[in-house]
């Protein structure tokens, strides 16, 4: 991907099938050109995620992912020593001295790499994804501080691995309580929220270039009605493609009640919200389909 | 250092850096936390993007010196201003007056006309084409006598003229048909528009830009999204976290005995022969909570409630000795809920769902929910615990039991009180505000962020934070 400028990074996105806003283009910008990780905050299936995976399919660049969950220590993100194999080596190396063996376990070879070791230690430069960031506690923020600043990671036995190739850094959070002061400092701020009308309609037609326009566009103001109901889980941009993908399926030519009742369940997903929308959208579809502009 | 992208665009104008350092001295002073760093990522950001494109500029700046939601809100309110101001400073310097120029052709103009163009404009939502109407609007008044001086006054009264208002139109005069309804937000835009020429024309006529006043309350205030000031309370209460953590400690130690378990004993001596010669003890039962906190959810404390379950929230992430009630009839418990939510929207529908509070009539009943509290922790109320009670004190006419209040103020080492109200309201009607507070070690109104943080300062004995 050429990063000359925003228009050329929003191009390249594009023709990996991620239409990014204005803001969002900017960024993965900035990111390349000053090097720094994107923290990427928003509702949940706004594409936070895809946003990291469209940087790494338009800069053909390998994705390494870390999911983050709360208990995810060093071990599991960083690396580990691989002491059964450091166990063999003491027992096969039974004439070694001491001094000779204890050299030897702890180099390269005993290291087991986790993602955020591969990302660092990778020859070719890749695309780094730390999701859903806030998942994790305060602590591991602590350690990732070193990675996300120097791109440097510090072993006590091996000294320093420093980035051999700058990686694209994306960090992922739904907010679901608030980040360091520290981490933020480092990190380039987007916040991604739905997408306007015309933005998602876009984004359906590219997914599902097979739905005629009325229709898609019927399938985008649905949608948008119902995010703007007090859900449990207002549906993410990737179920509205998921329904229109359905829509056709049916061979469905507008969306009535009776079919918005059939295939509800693909955007609406817990009981209380299934009632709440049949209620309150479904209603409304009994009207006939306005006549579009 | 030489960009490996090729040659750098060309650099602002100058001044540039001057103006953007003020802007970051701007946001801080609203609270903002800019760091030297981000100042310095966001002058690196500027020079990879055009300046000349506002758009480009606007959103560099905000990805690297806004770095949460509600910053990235008083980001465009300030930017906003700022930039206006700064150019309309720079035009009085420079002696620039456009005022006969830009109302061209206002003197031309039929009002119904106008009308009819503005309308259009909104409903179509077309930013530039609103910018002028607005400037034509504001001339075309100009000639009916002169503004009343006032900015606000003056927006709403062409408002009104132009006949302006949100939702479903009434039907023409003429029976044209139906107007299309008109959406709040674009009619909100127009407004603004009206506001700032009216603004530029002032400050024109004056020569000088009126005093920049910190945002107001209300546009920053809390309530209406409370992910948003999450953060906000949540530093209040890291604060008082620390403050409170060293309350108390004179009174622990090793005070308190063990106990002999005379069970574990009696076996224990089975070893030798039925004398008792090793005493077995009770193993210390764990510290019981220290922080109680009350919450009145009742429909009279609507708008506050959000902000009071947010503060409730950020107190679980603070402290692991807490428990929690939410109390509208009756007291319920809710420190599970806090305990196994980690989100704060979950937690508030959780509330609202298995609380159980609301029975019958939905009234408050202070009295009640005081005899309640007391019965269910009577014995774990010890001189160390704090209590704190968030309501309004509106008992609508039912017994206050004040005396009760006062055995679990007197059991309690500290109790205090927001009151989500302003003082002035304290006691009128059926607020019994004044018989509660005598027993409290302190009573604080507390609707924002900022009551909150003077609380915490009271209690680490400083001085309530000034208006």
């Amino acid at each position: 991907m050429a990063v000359g400028s925003v228009t050329e990074v929003k191009e390249a996105l594009a023709k990996v099938g991620y239409l990014a806003d204005e803001p969002a283009a900017l960024v993965s910008f900035l990111a390349q050109r000053l090097e720094k990780p994107i923290l990427v905050e928003g509702p949940a299936g706004v594409g936070k995620t895809e946003l990291a995976k469209a940087l790494s399919r338009a800069s053909d660049r390998e994705l390494i992912r870390l999911q983050c969950y709360e208990g995810l220590d060093e071990a599991k993100a960083l690396y580990e020593w691989n002491y059964r194999k450091q166990l063999l080596r003491i027992q096969a190396g039974g004439e070694d001295g001491w001094s000779d063996v204890h050299d030897d376990i702890f180099n390269a070879e005993f290291l087991l790499e986790r993602p955020l070791m591969q990302a660092i230690a990778s020859p070719e430069p890749v695309v780094l994804l730390i999701d859903e960031i806030d998942k994790t506690d305060q602590e591991f923020e602590a350690m990732l501080l070193e990675l996300l600043s120097d791109f440097q990671i510090t072993i006590p036995e091996l000294g320093r691995v420093a980035a051999t190739t700058m990686p694209i850094v994306v960090l992922t959070s739904n907010n679901s309580r608030e980040l360091t002061e520290a981490l933020k400092r480092r990190c380039l701020y987007l916040w991604l929220d739905y997408p306007e009308l015309e933005r998602e309609m876009e984004i359906v037609r590219l997914h599902a270039p097979e739905l005629p326009e009325a229709l898609a566009r019927r399938l985008v103001e649905v949608v948008q009605m119902v995010r703007a109901l007090d859900l449990k889980k207002p549906p993410s941009i990737a179920e509205s493609i998921d329904w229109a993908r359905t829509l056709l399926l049916m061979g469905a030519e507008d969306i009535d009640q009776e079919t918005f009742e059939q295939s509800m369940s693909i955007i609406v997903k817990h009981r209380t919200d299934i009632e709440l929308v049949a209620e309150r959208v479904g209603v409304k579809l009994a009207e006939p389909l306005r006549p579009q502009a | 250092m030489p960009s490996p992208y090729g040659p750098r665009p060309e650099a602002g104008p100058p001044g540039l850096t001057a103006k953007l350092l003020g802007f970051c001295e701007e946001l801080r002073g609203e609270g903002v936390a800019v760091g030297t760093s981000e100042i310095l990522d966001a002058f690196a950001a500027l020079e990879q993007v055009r300046w000349t494109s506002r758009e480009d500029f606007r959103e560099a700046l905000a990805a690297t010196i806004a770095k949460s939601q509600e910053d990235r809100r008083l980001f465009e309110l300030l930017f906003e201003r700022w930039f206006f101001r700064s150019a309309e400073a720079e035009a009085i310097e420079r002696g620039i007056d456009e005022r006969d120029r830009r109302y061209e052709g206002g003197d031309r103009l039929d009002l119904d006309e106008l009308r009819e163009q503005v309308r259009q404009a909104i409903v179509e939502g077309d930013d530039g084409e609103m910018r002028d109407l607005a400037r034509l609007a504001i001339s075309a008044f100009g000639r009916q006598g002169e503004g009343s001086g006032v900015v606000g006054v003056d927006v709403q009264r062409i408002r009104r003229t132009l006949g302006l208002s949100a939702g479903q139109q009434p039907p023409a005069e003429d029976g044209a048909g139906e107007l299309p309804p008109i959406d709040r937000e674009q009619l909100n835009a127009f407004e603004r528009h009206l506001r700032r020429e009216l603004e530029r024309d002032l400050i024109e006529r004056t020569a000088t830009l009126p005093p920049s006043r910190p945002l107001a309350e209300l546009d920053r205030a809390l309530p209406t999204s409370p992910t948003q000031d999450l953060a906000a309370v949540h530093r209040a209460v890291s604060q008082m976290k620390r403050r409170l953590a060293t309350l108390g400690h004179e009174q622990r130690g090793r005070r308190r005995g063990r106990t002999v378990d005379v069970r574990r004993t009696m076996r224990a001596s089975l070893e030798t022969g039925g004398v008792p010669l090793r005493l077995r003890y009770r193993p210390k039962r764990p510290r019981r909570p220290e922080i109680y906190v009350l919450c009145d959810v009742s429909t009279s404390v609507t708008s506050a409630s959000v902000f009071f379950l947010s503060v409730l929230h950020a107190l679980h992430d603070s402290f692991r000795k807490l428990r929690s009630f939410v109390f509208i009839e009756r007291i319920s418990e809710v420190t599970e809920v806090f305990e196994h939510e980690r989100d704060f929207r979950a937690i508030a529908q959780r509330i609202s769902s298995e609380g159980g509070v609301a029975d019958v009539s939905g009234y408050t009943d202070y009295g009640r929910v005081w005899l309640e509290f007391l019965a269910e922790i009577s014995d774990e109320l010890d001189p160390r615990s704090t209590v704190i009670v968030l309501g309004d004190a509106r008992t609508n006419g039912r017994e206050p039991h004040a005396e009760v209040f006062a055995q679990i103020a007197e059991r309690a080492g500290r109790l205090f009180w927001l009151n989500p109200e302003p003082k002035l309201y304290w006691n009128y009607g059926d607020s019994v505000m004044a018989a509660y507070e005598r027993h409290c070690d302190g009573a604080f109104e507390c609707w924002t962020t900022r009551h909150l943080e003077s609380f915490v300062n009271v209690v680490a004995g400083g001085a309530p934070a000034s208006d």
